[in-house]
């Protein structure tokens, strides 16, 4: 049979083996495992069988910990079942792992191995999370690379069914599950041969049946549990056996041969390393190096963790070891050493105890690398093998960072790279937007798929979800490629964003003699001049071929618009040579057939052109002999920061925060407030630009940027006196404003993403040129320098005495400063509104709690953070726990703050007389209900601070401490629907349940946003979503009216698109209750698939469509004997279709299935119809108990009246 | 009575098409319509920008935001897409082929030389009985002259009828600076009808927002002037046959049309305004009178009134214009 190969990423690798082998696959998004199920839902959807000849039946759970309940209840009752998961979704996985292992039931987990959230979340690679479950009684099987996680993913089945343990295969989160690489793929014959029918039916036939009734998961006493936990060593006994004869059958079939332990390098090696996942196989590359070198190295790669056979791993070691180093991708902080060390020792220890070892006990060191995939190349492979050849290695030690603090890190040789002249290394340089990488998966399959060399991709990524630089690592070879680390000495470099150049020490990556190939406007005769000095020294340094292209004008003219990909593309393998030039645009043309045939003629021939126009563009330039002009690199950051942000979030932002030391970095995952404000990412091509002869000063644009990037301020004509020459301003409108104050609106042009929101909800035009509005989009380099000034300016003007403004009147709202700006949103996010209005009501005295998520990611993402503090150093106090536990880690919260209150307010009566008693009473007796009195108290507060200052005793020190809480904390607790519908919804209802002063706000896109776009609770029937790709047939989960059941709970349904007033009141009202409230704010997401920039349009359109009913639920009222219930729309007023029909996720449904699209419409129809009538008799109910309280009280008052008439009488 | 007549190779029942508009976008309507009494349908125009836009706007949004952030590498499953706009176009037309037993006549609505062009193929191909093109074109270029937007229409329409050997009819607009030269190009082409005239949407300004906007703009009665003086001038000087698509209410109308030299006429805004059973209506009005005036065919009254044949040619001509301003004045 003829090879197949098959050019794809890990997660890919796995799942195409798991969806064909498994009958019930439970699924929960987690990066960077998430790929795996939406891939299997997919191949479900397109009605792609198994081998057994039926569909897999796909089920998204609303949690890792569900998804591992249904899994172990569909294997107790026989179906071949599986999942996918990574970190913390693998540990919520874990009292069901036990169970499972408990009851010898064969599996298979698929992990993208992922670091543990400890002082922070990290989305990258390590094996934190495997290891945490290395005691369940799941077997371990590691896969070091995209071809090893496809053939482990079969071979981990068959083992499971024959040995009946469950298998936990695993693999490097990003590293692996990411990579693009070519591999052998292993045909359905072959899968069939390899999963035996006996033993399918064998666990069927052990299943939960009523006609083969027993019991499963008895409850245990003193007298056998323990015996019962040792029955199933016999079964783990064999189990290395089982998975070593697997693996030769496997070999057999396909050629491929795997083992226990392999072990690679000189076969009398003394020094030998052991490591398993994808740092194993650059090891591998680099024993092979050295030992051809004479070295006396080698390494062996475990594959089969648990259970641990040392006899295997015995077998493996050359005979000639003297010194071991064990390496661990994980930290066990407080033990004698991680796992696998520990793990060699005790086999070594025994082996050498019972004098069964066949060699000399040699020395055995361990050492930590790659944790959250951090680098791990051939030189720290070296280093570690010269640290072995020391007489008194460094045991306990790290590779890759720089620790000054406990001293644990062996130094490297940076320099060092071991790279073959036959491999093709090509580094590009990408804006999120432009394609770069799309087009780079491209052409790896193109070179892949289409000739003998084999090919590897890895994507990098930035911390923002707005204007984000990519970076593509491109192998081309004709040999296996192992090199599972970053490209640092690049053939080819490509900066498909000049900007680059000028923020990024892109040219590091550059190798002597490599090709330098830069989109750029300029032509090849100026572009020099052009360049930063430290490019051009570079350029002539390492005497680079350097070619310049003008993509963005080749694929304006060919209608691709600002989609450079394929030019870029075509360039690269005109001047690469990696295949003839010819070929290579006959296989891009082939590839764009295939890629975007099914979207149209149009849209091949589109990219067809754009691939003819650009040779006739792309040039080479003539590189003179030296440096012209001093033009700098741009600061990394600006303004006015401090040590901190100089020498760490600088380096960040730089892309050197590799070489932070440890001491550098705070101990407790502390980080400070509000740094994006140093960082200008000049993202934005357009920018607003105001015109105060057209404006009508009604805050629309303000309160709508999702970045506070346009604000506004009221300030008195004696401010303005020194305003920069283009500062504009104009008399205030408004009762509330004086005579000589003056309403500015400024736009912060650096921190700007141009998603042109505002401008879309700007209600003023211009009366001579209706085209244009009060704000328009302009080009953003000209105004650049002006901008900074101005904005400079605008941020030093005093802010309006928020006791003077109406918060609840949204326009007034938004003179409120934001603590809460510059995020890394998505432009146009729909989210960030919301946030940020909180921000600027109750910011100066709010603690947040934020559920993983996508909020969590712009709220507390490196390098910069976007939460601030105010002129006195007040702001939001911001965390994320997890993404499960945000409203019990919320409520924790509340909980801690009232019972400092509570200790305050008894340590304050206490002290009463100390501090004179009309100020502790006024402190004590101050509602605090609404800003002013907040304020006032907070004067009072001061004043108590400054009294318990000079006064001395234990009571007075303790009340110092706490004095802060006299002041009402608002507590909130953020988070998207993913969390509030499904992951947290446990925690969230028994919140709601508690009656504790909180406040909920969900961000509700209807999708699991961060992670991709996966279908939620919340998603709209027939919205497409992953893990929908047939559409959503269901209706959507109705939270609010199930928080409304408690009756005692303030609950808002809000769209600032549709109502920004009913937004707003919403917002106040919830936190002035005294009681839990819930706000669930419609937000747009680009998971929806429209433009941005209409995002308030259609929240409007959702409301009209009577698809998002606003309302809100005010228990407060009903206290008053008022209706607590407002409908705040009137129904349905457009078609459900007019508003679904505007977005891809709806219209999609009607591309891939059109009987469904119709039924979905009409269910929707149904249900906006059904909502509004539902809400209506509730606030009707709600009215006629209002009146009937009206109604007993005038019959009492009258009663009272006839009383005291009748008395007088 | 013979109420039969011949539209570009095709035999009609009578001389009643239902024209494109909404009524003809719908399985249902149609064959209301079919019932009523239609001869021909012409489906509701698929838009060239239709079949594109669809194809970028679906590019566009599964693109974009896609490889940009290491959680979300994309943000839509990755399906097969079959339903385009225009797929479910040629759907309709081979589902529609099987239950109908009137001619269908696609109708495409463009001007530039496109991938729409190759959908001519398709429509053809799903079973389209002939080929309506709209390529009414707005020239805004003040740059652009009046030859090259007639070598506009006729480079469409060439490449077109390279592209299908179903009739192809061209709906023309009245705005040509000589419309029988331009008919009669058309004809010489290949064209086997001429369909007098499209109606450009009318535009309005909304005062509230400031923004112009485009408006159903429904025909009456009133509004036939223009496609009977063209009909009756253009009537035996081309080998395509004429239909005329504007103005045409009631059987009177109907009437007109068919003296002044038509050999169908098409009926769109009367019955969205009254329904598909308004095609019975004017039917049996046809009959009556015809009974009553003693004719026994349409092909019998067909150009009675044209340029042609007509007792007052000048009626057609600009010399009878000057007559009437000139009366009016007296």
């Amino acid at each position: 049979m003829s090879k197949k190969f098959e050019t794809i990423d890990g997660n890919e690798a796995v799942a195409r083996v798991a969806h064909k082998t498994n009958e019930v696959i439970a699924i929960y998004p987690i990066t960077p495992s998430s790929p795996m199920a939406e891939l299997s839902d997919t191949y479900s959807s397109k009605g792609e069988k198994n081998i057994f000849g039926s569909i897999p039946d796909i089920m998204e759970m609303q949690s890792e910990g569900g998804a591992s309940g249904s899994v172990h209840g569909a294997l107790q009752t026989g179906a071949l079942t599986t999942t996918f998961t990574a970190s913390q979704g693998l540990l919520l996985m874990i009292p069901n792992m036990y169970k499972i292992a408990g009851e010898l039931t064969p599996t298979v987990f698929h992990v993208a191995a992922r670091s543990l959230a400890a002082q922070a979340l990290s989305i990258f690679g390590d094996h934190s999370d495997v290891m945490s479950v290395r005691q369940t009684g799941f077997a371990l099987l590691a896969s070091g690379s995209v071809q090893e996680a496809h053939d482990f993913a079969l071979i981990s089945q068959a083992a499971s069914l024959r040995s009946r343990i469950p298998f936990l295969h695993f693999f490097d989160g990003f590293r692996t599950s990411h990579e693009v690489s070519k591999i052998e793929m292993i045909d359905e014959e072959t899968m069939k041969s390899m999963i035996d029918e006996e033993l399918v039916t064998a666990h069927r036939e052990r299943a939960l049946s009523p006609d083969n009734p027993f019991i499963r998961g008895t409850s245990q006493n003193p007298d056998v549990y323990f015996q019962g936990r040792e029955t199933v060593n016999s079964y783990y006994d064999v189990l290395p056996d089982i998975v070593e004869e697997e693996m030769q059958k496997f070999g057999e079939l396909t050629g491929r041969h795997y083992r226990l332990f392999d072990y690679i390098g000189a076969p009398d090696a003394d020094r030998v390393i052991v490591l398993m996942g994808s740092g194993a196989e650059t090891a591998h590359e680099a024993a092979e190096y050295f030992a051809e070198q004479g070295e006396k190295i080698g390494i062996v790669k475990v594959r089969l963790y648990r259970s641990f056979s040392a006899k295997h791993f015995i077998e493996s070691l050359p005979k000639s070891v003297e010194s071991i180093a064990v390496l661990d991708r994980t930290k066990e902080v407080g033990g004698t050493g991680e796992p696998l060390y520990l793990d060699i020792v005790t086999a070594l220890s025994e082996m050498n105890e019972t004098d069964t070892l066949p060699f000399e006990m040699p020395r055995i060191i361990g050492g930590r690398y790659g944790l959250s995939s951090k680098e791990f190349t051939p030189a720290m492979v070296k280093a570690v093998f010269d640290e072995l050849s020391k007489a008194s290695p460094k045991n306990h030690f790290t590779i890759g960072i720089h620790d000054d603090v406990t001293h644990t890190s062996l130094e490297w040789d940076e320099t060092l790279s071991i790279e073959k002249d036959d491999v093709l290394r090509g580094v590009f340089f990408g804006l999120g937007s432009d394609g770069t990488v799309g087009a780079n998966k491209n052409s790896i399959k193109i070179i892949g798929n289409g000739t003998d060399n084999y090919a590897q991709g890895y994507f990098v990524y930035d911390s923002n979800k707005s204007g984000s630089m990519t970076t593509s690592h491109l192998r081309f070879g004709p040999n296996l490629i192992r090199s599972s680390y970053l490209i640092s000495d690049a053939n080819f470099v490509a900066c498909h964003q000049s900007v680059f150049l000028e923020k990024f020490d892109i040219l590091k990556y550059a190798s002597k003699g490599a090709t330098f190939l830069l989109n750029t406007p300029f032509s090849r005769e100026i572009v020099w001049s052009r360049l930063p000095a430290k490019v051009q020294r570079e350029i002539i340094d390492k005497s680079l071929k350097f070619y310049v292209i003008d993509a963005y004008s080749v694929a304006k003219k060919t209608g691709m618009g600002r989609r450079i990909n394929t030019v870029m593309q075509t360039c690269f393998f005109a001047i690469s040579g990696v295949l003839e030039r010819e070929l290579a645009i006959e296989k891009i043309k082939e590839s764009i057939e295939k890629t975007y045939g099914k979207k149209g003629r149009k849209i091949v021939e589109m990219n067809y052109a754009a691939i003819d126009n650009t040779l006739e563009h792309l040039h080479e330039v003539d590189v003179p002999e030296s440096v012209i002009g001093d033009r700098p690199l741009q600061p990394a950051v600006k303004g006015n920061y401090d040590d901190f942000v100089a020498q760490i979030t600088a380096k960040l932002i730089e892309g050197e925060g590799d070489d932070l030391k440890v001491s550098q970095i705070p101990v407790d995952g502390t980080w400070p407030s509000g740094t994006t404000q140093y960082q200008k990412r000049n993202t934005a091509i357009e920018v607003p630009l105001w015109d105060p002869d057209v404006c009508i000063q009604c805050n629309k644009c303000v309160i709508v940027c999702p970045h506070a990037a346009i604000r506004s301020k009221v300030i008195d004509e004696s401010a303005l006196e020194k305003a920069p020459e283009n500062f504009h301003f104009i008399k205030a409108k408004g009762k509330t404003f004086e005579e000589d104050e003056h309403f500015t609106l400024q736009v912060a042009v650096e921190d700007c993403t141009g998603c042109a929101l505002c401008v879309e909800v700007c209600p003023a035009k211009n009366k001579s040129q209706t085209n244009l509005k009060a704000i328009n989009m302009v080009e953003q380099e000209p105004l650049r320098e002006t901008g900074e000034k101005n904005w400079e300016f605008f941020m030093e003007l005093p802010n309006y005495d928020r006791s003077k403004l109406d918060h609840a009147k949204a326009k007034e709202s938004q003179f409120l400063e934001p603590l809460f700006e510059f995020s890394g949103a998505c432009p146009g996010c729909g989210e960030t509104p919301y946030v940020k209005l909180a921000s600027q009501l109750f910011g100066d005295r709010m603690v947040i709690a934020n559920a993983t998520g996508c909020s969590s990611i712009y709220g507390g993402n490196l390098p910069t953070t976007p939460w601030k503090k105010n002129a006195d150093g007040l702001g939001p106090a911001w965390s994320n726990s997890l993404f499960e536990d945000n409203a019990e880690f919320g409520l924790g919260f509340r909980l801690a703050i009232d019972k400092h209150t509570e200790n305050a307010r008894n340590l304050l009566s206490s002290l009463k007389e100390e501090v004179g008693v009309e100020l502790a009473q006024s402190i004590l007796n101050s509602e605090q209900h609404d800003e002013p009195e907040i304020f006032e108290q907070r004067e009072r507060v001061a004043a108590l601070k400054e009294k318990l200052a000079s006064m001395k005793g234990n009571e007075a020190k303790r009340l110092r401490s706490l004095a802060n809480y006299l002041v009402k904390k608002s507590v909130w607790m953020m988070g998207g629907d993913g969390w509030a519908y499904d992951i947290g919804y446990g925690g969230l209802d028994h919140t709601l349940a508690s009656g504790k002063n909180v406040n909920i706000l969900v961000l509700d896109t209807q999708v699991y946003s961060n992670t991709g776009g996966q279908e939620s609770k919340a998603t709209f029937t027939g919205a497409v979503a992953k893990f929908a790709a047939g559409g959503k047939a269901q209706l959507p989960k109705d939270l609010a009216l199930m928080a409304i059941a408690y009756e005692n709970v303030y609950v808002a349904r809000v769209s600032m698109g549709a109502n920004d007033a009913q937004t707003v009141k919403a917002f106040i009202e919830a936190e002035r209750y005294d009681g839990p409230s819930i706000i669930i704010a419609y937000s747009h997401c680009v998971a929806h698939g429209y433009d941005l920039k209409y995002g308030m349009d259609h929240q409007k359109l959702a409301v009209d469509a009577g698809l998002w009913p606003l309302f809100r639920y005010n228990p407060q009222l009903a206290l008053e004997g008022k209706n607590p219930m407002s409908v705040d729309y009137k129904g349905p007023k457009i078609d459900v279709k007019n508003f679904m029909y505007q977005e891809t996720r709806f219209k999609m449904v009607e591309k891939i299935n059109a009987g469904a699209a119709k039924e979905y419409l009409e269910t929707a129809r149904t249900h906006a119809a059904t909502m509004f009538d539902r809400y209506k008799n509730l606030e009707a109910y709600y009215e006629k108990e209002a009146e009937k309280i009206a109604e007993q009280e005038e019959a009492v008052m009258q009663a009272e009246t006839a009383e005291k008439t009748g008395a007088q009488s | 009575m013979n109420l039969n007549t011949s539209y570009m190779g095709l035999e009609l029942k009578n001389p009643i098409i239902a024209g494109a508009s909404p009524l003809t976008a719908s399985t249902d309507s149609i064959k209301r319509l079919e019932e009523a009494g239609a001869a021909a349908i012409v489906l509701h125009s698929i838009f060239e920008e239709q079949i594109n836009h669809e194809s970028h706007e679906i590019d566009h949004f599964l693109f974009k935001g896609s490889d940009s952030y290491a959680e979300a590498v994309g943000y839509f499953p990755d399906m097969e897409l079959s339903n385009l706009e225009s797929e479910h176009y040629l759907e309709e037309i081979a589902t529609l082929k099987k239950d109908l037993s009137i001619p269908l006549i696609a109708s495409l609505n463009g001007v530039s030389k496109g991938g729409w062009i190759e959908y001519a193929g398709k429509l053809q191909e799903a079973g389209a009985d002939g080929l309506e093109l709209n390529i009414t074109y707005i020239p805004t270029d003040p740059d652009m002259d009046g030859r090259t937007v007639e070598q506009l229409y006729i480079d469409a329409l060439q490449t077109v009828l390279d592209t299908v050997d179903i009739p192809v009819s061209v709906k023309m607009n009245a705005y040509f600076s000589a419309p029988a030269n331009m008919a009669r190009r058309f004809s010489e082409l290949g064209a086997k009808g001429l369909v007098l005239f499209d109606r450009p949407v009318h535009v309005d300004i909304d005062l509230e927002e400031l923004t112009a906007e485009q408006t159903i703009n429904y025909s009456s009665s009133a509004d036939l002037s223009e496609s009977l003086r063209w009909t009756a001038i253009l009537y035996k000087k081309l080998e395509a046959s004429l239909c005329i698509s504007t103005g045409i209410h009631t059987h009177e109308d109907l009437l007109k049309g068919m003296m002044s030299g038509a050999d169908a006429v098409q009926i769109t805004s009367a019955l969205l305004q009254h329904g598909e059973g308004h095609i019975a209506t004017v039917l049996d009005n046809l009959v009556a009178w015809m009974e009553e005036k003693e004719y026994v065919s349409i092909e019998q009254m067909k150009g009675s009134i044209s340029l042609h044949h007509t007792v007052n040619p000048a009626a057609y001509q600009r010399a009878n214009y000057m007559r009437i301003l000139t009366e009016y004045r007296y």
